[in-house]
């Protein structure tokens, strides 16, 4: 049952400084994903061979690279996805600096994560300090829970990856972790004016792009991203209050 | 070594680990106006605990009234065969509702019961449904937001930092050494207070649900600080891990899929869980598959529990013993079929993440087709053998929480008790380390130059490939310290065991010390061949079945073992086992305990 097949990878191999794509061999069986081969080549070819994993499921956003040039967990990608003769060439995140070989330095997205201003819950519903909130009110900010923090969207954003303007730019997983918070039934806390000023919300032009590589499906653009815009077009630029303005003046 | 190579942190506390536990802990000592230090092998937020699916046991009462901690409690004291530490059980018990509504003070957002409180699930084990859960990501959730908490607290975090030794000046911990993967640089934290929170051992099994950094590397620092381990011969296998395609083997499907209706069966279609009803439980559980099914529907006033909510143990036991007589699954497991009790859009809903690793990694639908399943090591009870009040271990200043502390589970952990749990003990680790802080005895230059040499030897050797010793012995630990153990096979262990000592000694590492999981790996050896002696020599010495430790020379349990533990030590160069018996339950307790009977 279990086919075994030859299959050739090409990995990056290197540091920010200098690397190259470099070919491998590997015996690959049944059901085996892009993560395995690459284990399969640190274990017995390369044991210097710096990669990133834990979970092997899909849970954990550990094992982020690019296949085959588009971003994708290595864990959650078969083998098989590829045609038999087909080389499969494993690249690190394009929009990080590269530490080595598949690693990259993704601490910039803890920094940013950091000055997003703090959950501020309302005063508890009931006398015994615990709160009530229903389902369906939870279920909206759960789904931008369900962030692995992977990073594949920041990695594709070309705000990020081709304009690298992560010195301005907040990028698509640090929206959806304000929008958590935002969409929170309990926050209270007004995030409008770090979205737009330092978390630069306004770069987003709304591709998508985010949305279709996010492995947890997490429609970023549409739910996260799109209705934190209108909240701080709705502070900044609400056409009634301009019109107010203009008459009143 | 040149001292400029190394990079020098004092700290009032230093926690190792980043899971659950130590966010906890971290938090905890922060508030109690600690300078601390966070410390993670791996990234913030990728720790194991995001692994964790089914919920978090807390006796709310939010589903089911009658709950309360006493229930709980006695749960879980009859859920470890009795050889629970009881203060541990009855303090977890007591405090878990607390823990739970902090995390909700702090932004969780757990799934909700129509009045709008916390939803709670059941789970095998447990009396009530007691776990309160988000789907199937619990951990995940647990994890962002103690994350979020912890990084508006002033906490330190160094991550992709491995520690790899404890320095113990005057009796007391004094700072410890690690290294940075990005740079193999050395580091060394100046502390009086250490909070282990390492996790478990799992990467010492070759079919396991746990990740590479599960190498027992608290246990093993504890360990050769001279601390005590406990109940090393308890280790959990779950019993329903994926067994097909091959590289998936040992990934853990979540109790929740029983604790949502589904149910197990042979080869032969046969619901076997039935069949298994240990003496102890006789009469819990529904005897008939109509009254199971009914519990299911909702009707859980007047009918009992499906047999497939057994404690873990039980039902690992009975999945062996059903593929051992030849009515496994082709792949060499048993089915799990939730797709004939319950709606695709329910288990979608329930169970979105199990949906979603079986469609992708095993192209299997589960809202129309079984789960293939079997045992795969999980957790371990065992550990750092601590005071319940204040977790502090027997080295003072050294402190466990979490999976790395022992005692609280007993011979076996109920599903959701470990969620609970490091957050109750992460939080009283942190407090305790917090408020006893003490200033650090000096740490002797030529220890720290001893440890960071030793870490260094394999760059020196041109010998075996680390990976190639790691792989053996989990292949050890796997066929002879697995589910079901002998004593032939623990003696074989022990001897193999020595082998690759030896050849660990000789494992060579080529490149540089940037990033080098050859390095990594090497180091890691050490923590898995003394965690992986420690199980097997606890086990031999254990002469009865009890939890998670089955003998099959000794399938009955004794009397007299129940309340005595396998306490191991290093002694000069040699792990030293020995037998001391548990402080008896006081007498209130064990009436509740009897209540249920």
């Amino acid at each position: 049952m279990a086919s075994t097949e030859r299959r050739t990878l090409r990995l990056f191999r290197g540091t920010r400084e200098r690397g190259e794509l470099k070919e491998y061999q590997v015996a690959a069986g049944e059901g085996m994903v892009v993560l395995d081969a690459v284990h399969a080549i640190q274990a017995e070819q390369a044991p210097d061979l710096a990669v990133r994993w834990n979970c092997k499921a899909g849970k954990c956003g550990s094992c982020s690279a690019e296949i085959n040039g588009k971003p994708r967990l290595m864990c959650m990608t078969r083998m098989s996805d590829y045609a038999p003769d087909e080389t499969i060439t494993v690249t690190p995140m394009k929009a990080f600096p590269v530490i080595k070989d598949l690693v990259t330095d993704v601490s910039w997205n803890y920094e940013v994560n950091k000055r997003i201003p703090a959950f501020q819950p309302r005063k508890p519903d009931a006398p015994d300090g615990t709160w009530r909130m229903y389902q369906y009110e939870v279920e909206r900010p759960q789904e931008f829970r369900k962030c692995i923090e992977c990073f594949l969207c920041q990695d594709v954003c070309h705000v990020l990856r081709t304009h690298e303007k992560h010195d301005a730019f907040m990028g698509p997983a640090m929206l959806v972790r304000a929008a958590v918070y935002e969409m929170h039934p309990l926050d209270e806390a007004d995030r409008r004016d770090h979205l737009r000023h330092e978390g630069g919300i306004g770069y987003c032009n709304i591709t998508k792009c985010c949305t279709d590589v996010c492995p947890e499906s997490i429609t970023i653009t549409d739910n996260a991203i799109i209705p934190l815009k209108e909240r701080v077009v709705d502070v900044n630029y609400d056409p009634l209050a301009a019109l107010w303005r203009k008459l009143t003046r | 070594m040149p001292p400029q190579d190394i990079r020098t942190h004092d700290y009032d506390v230093v926690v190792i680990g980043a899971g659950g536990a130590g966010l906890r802990a971290a938090i905890e000592a922060s508030a109690h106006k600690a300078k601390v230090a966070l410390v993670c092998k791996s990234l913030l937020g990728k720790a194991h605990t995001v692994m964790a699916e089914g919920g978090v046991a807390a006796a709310l009462a939010n589903v089911m009234s009658e709950d309360n901690w006493r229930v709980h409690f006695r749960d879980t004291m009859r859920g470890g065969k009795m050889h629970n530490n009881w203060r541990m059980a009855q303090i977890h018990a007591q405090e878990a509702p607390d823990r739970v509504n902090e995390l909700e003070a702090w932004g969780a957002l757990f799934d909700r019961t129509p009045d709008g409180r916390i939803n709670q699930r059941p789970f095998g084990g447990h009396t009530y449904s007691r776990l309160a859960h988000v789907g199937d990501r619990t951990g995940l959730e647990m994890i962002r937001v103690l994350q979020d908490k912890g990084v508006h607290s002033g906490i330190d975090v160094h991550m992709e930092c491995t520690i790899t030794r404890l320095f113990v000046v005057g009796g007391r911990i004094a700072g410890a050494l690690g290294y940075f993967r990005e740079t193999g640089r050395f580091v060394l934290f100046k502390t009086g207070a250490i909070v282990l929170a390492t996790g478990g051992i799992g990467k010492a099994w070759q079919i396991t649900s746990n990740s590479w950094e599960y190498t027992g590397d608290g246990h093993a620092l504890a360990y050769e600080a001279g601390a005590e381990l406990i109940d090393m011969e308890f280790v959990q296998f779950h019993p329903t891990g994926m067994v097909w395609p091959p590289s998936v083997r040992g990934i853990l499907v979540t109790e929740g899929v029983r604790g949502e209706g589904g149910v197990l069966k042979n080869s032969k279609g046969e619901r076997f869980m039935f069949r298994y009803m240990p003496d102890m439980f006789k009469g819990d559980f529904a005897e008939t598959e109509a009254e199971s099914d009914a519990w299911v529907k909702g009707e859980r006033k007047k009918n009992r529990r499906p047999p497939e909510l057994l404690t873990r143990d039980v039902v690992a036991r009975a999945i062996t013993k059903e593929i051992a007589e030849g009515r496994g699954s082709p792949h060499g497991g048993i089915y799990l079929d939730i797709a004939s009790k319950q709606n695709p859009d329910y288990i979608k809903k329930k169970l979105p993440s199990m949906y979603h690793q079986f469609k992708e990694l095993a192209r299997v639908d589960i809202t129309k087709d079984p789960m293939e399943i079997g045992p795969t090591t999980h957790y371990v009870m065992g550990g750092v053998k601590v005071d319940a009040d204040t977790q502090e271990s027997t080295v003072a200043g050294l402190y466990a929480a979490g999976e790395v502390g022992g005692g609280m589970h007993g011979a076996n952990r109920l599903g959701g008790n470990s969620l609970s749990d490091l957050l109750v003990f992460g939080r009283r680790a942190g407090q305790y380390a917090a408020s006893k802080r003490n200033a650090p005895g000096v740490i002797p230059d030529h220890d720290v130059e001893n440890a960071i040499r030793e870490v260094l030897q394999p760059f020196e050797r041109d010998g075996e490939n680390p990976f190639a010793v790691q792989s053996a012995l989990q292949a050890v630990m796997q066929r002879n310290a697995g589910i079901i153990r002998d004593k032939s096979g623990l003696e074989t262990a022990l001897t193999e065991l020595e082998k690759l000592k030896a050849r660990a000694r000789t494992v060579g590492v080529t490149g540089s010390r940037e990033y080098n999981p050859g390095w990594h790996t090497a180091i890691d050896l050490h923590s898995l061949l003394i965690v992986a002696e420690a199980t097997a020599r606890a086990a031999l010495e254990r002469t009865e079945s009890r939890g998670g430790h089955t003998r099959s020379d000794y399938p009955e349990s004794t009397e007299q073992q129940a309340r005595e533990q396998i306490v191991i030590k290093k002694e000069g160069d040699r792990m030293v086992v020995r037998r001391e018996a548990q402080p008896p339950i006081p007498a209130d307790l064990m009436t509740l305990i009897k209540e249920g009977k």
